[in-house]
């Protein structure tokens, strides 16, 4: 298998895409023959990466990068920032407003699921400039 | 157990699905997505009252083998076309969540 990149927009505010970035991935990967295990692991991480940016940014970019024994994917936005990276990835803290908690989001789960299932994952964020999320995932 | 027994032994109502040939593996019951997301088990049954389409997503990416909307929660619209664009099984039942996951447990 060559390298493959894959590349999706997330729509600010708009929850009837929401997880349509993600799935897309999930798909190829399948299609690619990859594990079912891994597929799943990258396919919820990146889903809560995507749901943040829709939810606490004003949407992004998704670039995903694929060989045989990795799977990188890097999810920037234009957002407000992560005030203190600390505190958001501490399990049950979230600043998600009421209209979201409703759908179902809020529960402050997102950054810690993405950690349990990623090898790597780093934040880069800045107070008014946008926060990218880069994701690793080894096959093995 | 399959997806169609237990359909027939709780007797609930299909609102989206056409095979339901899926095995079922356990059960998971929860609201909040994330949680879900990450503690459901492929094969699980989810019960919820979330039947907005973000639920979809969730079922999709988390290989849950179907959604029960228990206290006949509704479905959005939305929800429903997501839903069967991905072949996911939504079923639905006057029970709560409890007094489903009470007669699952009867049968798994
Ligand atoms: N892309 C982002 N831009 C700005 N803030 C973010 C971003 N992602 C996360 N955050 C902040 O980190 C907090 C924790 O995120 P996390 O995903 O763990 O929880 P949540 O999104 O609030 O709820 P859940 O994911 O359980 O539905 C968020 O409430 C928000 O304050
Ligand atoms: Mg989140």
């Amino acid at each position: 298998m060559e390298e493959v990149k894959l590349h999706y927009d997330v729509n600010a505010y708009d929850f009837t895409c929401a997880g349509e970035a993600s799935g897309k991935l999930k798909r190829s990967l399948k299609d690619l023959g990859f594990d079912a295990s891994l597929v799943r692991r990258v396919a919820i991480a990146v889903y809560e990466a995507e749901i943040n940016m829709v939810i606490h940014a004003e949407g992004g970019v998704i670039d995903s990068t694929i060989t045989p024994e990795c799977i990188t994917v890097v999810l920037a936005d234009k957002g407000p920032g992560i005030p203190d990276v600390e505190l958001a990835m501490q399990e049950g803290y979230s600043t998600a407003p009421e209209n979201v908690r409703s759908l179902g989001f809020g529960a402050g789960m997102g950054l810690p699921n993405i950690k349990k299932y990623t090898d790597e994952m780093t934040i880069d964020t800045e107070i008014g400039v946008g926060t990218t999320i880069t994701l690793k995932i080894y096959n093995r | 157990m399959d997806v169609k027994e237990l359909i027939e032994k709780l007797d609930l109502k299909v609102l989206c699905g056409e095979d339901f040939s899926k095995n079922i593996n356990g059960c998971y019951c929860g609201d909040l997505l994330s949680w879900v997301m990450s503690r459901a088990q492929e094969g699980d049954i989810w019960l919820t009252v979330m039947g907005n389409i973000n639920s979809i997503g969730v079922a999709v990416l988390a290989d849950v083998a179907c959604i029960v909307l228990t206290e006949n929660a509704a479905l959005d619209a939305d929800a429903l076309n997501r839903a069967k664009q991905n072949d996911v099984i939504i079923l639905q039942t006057e029970k709560n969540s409890y007094q489903m996951a009470a007669a699952i447990s009867q049968l798994i």
